[in-house]
């Protein structure tokens, strides 16, 4: 509860932080001052020292899976605002800097409300207060085209879909009266679980809307055109931390429905996965624009991370956090420098190295995390998903084809690195600070670190 | 009235909402048949929730089934508010720029 709490409290602080000040770099202390009450906040609330009561009704249930994701994903927007904090001060006019911090903060909250719901109403509106910040995100650079138009292509797909979460959740509603998420008791006769048309009707159109949010295929056509659109700072955001969110209620969502759907369940996931790493690889080969191919490589990685709901077994959870920092940390560190650049297309990135050399070199450190090379955090977090497949059973056939296409998004992801390093060019960069340039490199080390010791981030888990 | 009648004109409803979504090019009329989904689920939830009252009125007329079917309907409705107040702000930003509200203009990302 501390987390969901404090972060609708931060936000409405950073609203009334807008009034007192306009100097963009006391906002973002503000904001990672806030950031880091947030993390101490549930933190207590997870070693069970400090927590708000609240009589929930069984509507919000905290465990711990929720309550250590909560923590990796603020501990990621810290990252980010300490980051990239000072380029949201130059979106669009540049006058709004504290309202955009004040809707990351609502972000945060819808997130937290998505690590611990227990509910289809929870759920619900934890989308919903995830999302409706997002369109305003996406759309901050009014004046620009690109930004409006992907803005109001969002706005539309989001809207639709929680339409389809909606029917969804009423047809689950009127075949078992409850909006709980419990798995339903099976029938000892038969072994299988005793569902009505209505209820399988209801949890495929939920499937549909969640893999909608999660930019899964074939209903990730929204994502490149949105993320190419928003601006580069807000694109970082909701390709991270937004993105794993939506995963992670996902898992929620269907760790006790899935007995629901029988066996059809695993073809439906294995489908998915199957498309989503075929689309997302091969499209992203195609790609000039660095920022496009990053939108599509992140359709790809969502392929990866849905491996956590194919397997449903404690080894992909602990892979979907893993997953999560992973990812965060590397993309992150990538749109940071991205943003620098003053050209986004792979010609932008030619002579980087010779130039600036510790962003290029962290950036290659990003981008080996990606592609899951081993030293660095992406490859054991390809691994634990991989293995809890294996280890479910039933399903060696796509964690081959989920490696081929981890060797083919090599290709894409080197041929930045190969710009960087071996092209002549004269990459031009906005004035970059010395303060950027350590930050950049702590997030190159904790990459390492965390490819070297996964434990670092598991082992919080547990403890 | 059975309650199929219901699951019929709601999910009749629902489909003219998503037609309406595929087919129409006008970024406001999109917008309305997005409502007409939401509200379809609405009448939907409304029609469960007084059967599942019916159902467990017979057995005890004092039951509080079917409660938070009703209380759901009042949490859509909050938040199709919230999402009208966005939405509507998204189009008249792109109505400022381009003085069109026509959806095919959607199409520039692509190149």
């Amino acid at each position: 509860m501390n987390a969901i709490i404090f972060s609708a409290l931060m936000g409405v602080v950073m609203m009334f932080s807008g009034i007192l000040t306009q100097n963009k770099s006391v906002l973002k202390y503000i904001a990672a001052t806030g950031l880091l009450l947030l993390i101490a906040a549930n933190l207590l609330n997870a070693e069970a020292v400090f927590s708000i009561k609240v009589n929930t009704h069984g509507l919000i249930s905290f465990d711990r899976f929720g309550l250590y994701f909560n923590t990796i994903a603020f501990t990621a927007t810290l990252v980010y605002v300490l980051l990239s904090g000072s380029d949201i001060g130059k979106v669009g006019s540049g006058l709004y800097t504290a309202d955009f911090f004040a809707l990351i903060f609502f972000v945060l909250c819808g997130l937290s409300i998505l690590s611990s719901f227990n509910g289809l109403l929870m759920l619900f509106l934890g989308i919903e207060i995830l999302s409706i910040p997002l369109y305003i995100l996406t759309g901050a650079d009014k004046r620009n085209l690109k930004s409006n138009e992907a803005s109001l292509k969002y706005f539309l797909m989001g809207s639709f879909t929680t339409g389809i979460l909606l029917m969804g959740i009423a047809l689950i509603y009127g075949a078992t009266g409850s909006f709980a998420i419990q798995a339903p008791p099976i029938v000892p006769s038969t072994g299988m679980v005793r569902a009505s048309f209505l209820e399988v009707a209801g949890l495929i159109l939920l499937f549909v809307s969640m893999a909608f949010k999660a930019s899964a295929a074939p209903f990730h056509f929204w994502t490149p055109d949105v993320y190419d659109g928003a601006p580069s700072v807000f694109t970082s955001f909701m390709a991270t931390i937004v993105k794993a969110a939506v995963f992670i209620a996902f898992i929620r969502l269907f760790q006790g429905q899935a007995v629901v759907l029988g066996p059809s369940w695993k073809i439906l996931v294995s489908f998915v996965i199957l498309a989503t790493l075929l689309i997302g690889n091969v499209t992203a080969v195609f790609q000039q624009s660095v920022k496009r191919m990053l939108a599509y490589s992140s359709i790809a990685q969502a392929g990866f991370m849905l491996f956590a709901l194919f397997s449903g077994n404690d080894l992909g959870k602990e892979g979907i956090l893993l997953y999560t920092a992973a990812y965060s940390l590397a993309t992150i560190g990538i749109f940071a420098v991205l943003i620098k650049m003053n050209d986004y297309t792979l010609e932008g990135f030619n002579g980087l190295a010779a130039r600036q050399p510790v962003l290029a070199f962290v950036t290659t450190v990003c981008l080996m995390s990606l592609a899951g090379i081993p030293l660095t955090a992406g490859f054991f977090a390809k691994y634990y998903m991989l293995a809890s497949a294996v280890k479910a059973g039933g399903a060696l056939w796509l964690v081959v084809i989920a490696i081929v296409f981890a060797a083919i998004s090599v290709y894409y992801y080197f041929r930045v690195i190969q710009a960087m390093y071996f092209r002549e060019g004269e990459a031009g960069t906005a004035p970059i600070s010395s303060g950027f340039k350590i930050m950049l490199i702590i997030v190159a080390a904790l990459i390492i670190l965390t490819g070297i010791w996964p434990s670092l981030v598991l082992s919080g888990f547990y403890f | 009235m059975p309650i199929q009648y219901y699951i019929f004109l709601c999910l009749t409803l629902f489909s003219i909402g998503i037609i309406g979504v595929l087919t129409r090019r006008n970024a406001i009329i999109v917008f309305m048949c997005v409502e007409l989904m939401l509200n379809a689920v609405n009448l939907l939830l409304v029609a469960f929730s007084k059967m599942h009252h019916g159902a467990a009125a017979t057995v005890d007329a004092a039951t509080t089934a079917g409660i938070d079917g009703q209380l759901f309907v009042f949490f859509i409705m909050v938040v199709a508010a919230a999402e009208v107040s966005v939405g509507l702000a998204i189009i008249v930003m792109m109505f400022r720029n381009i003085h069109s509200v026509d959806i095919n203009f959607l199409n520039r990302l692509k190149n």
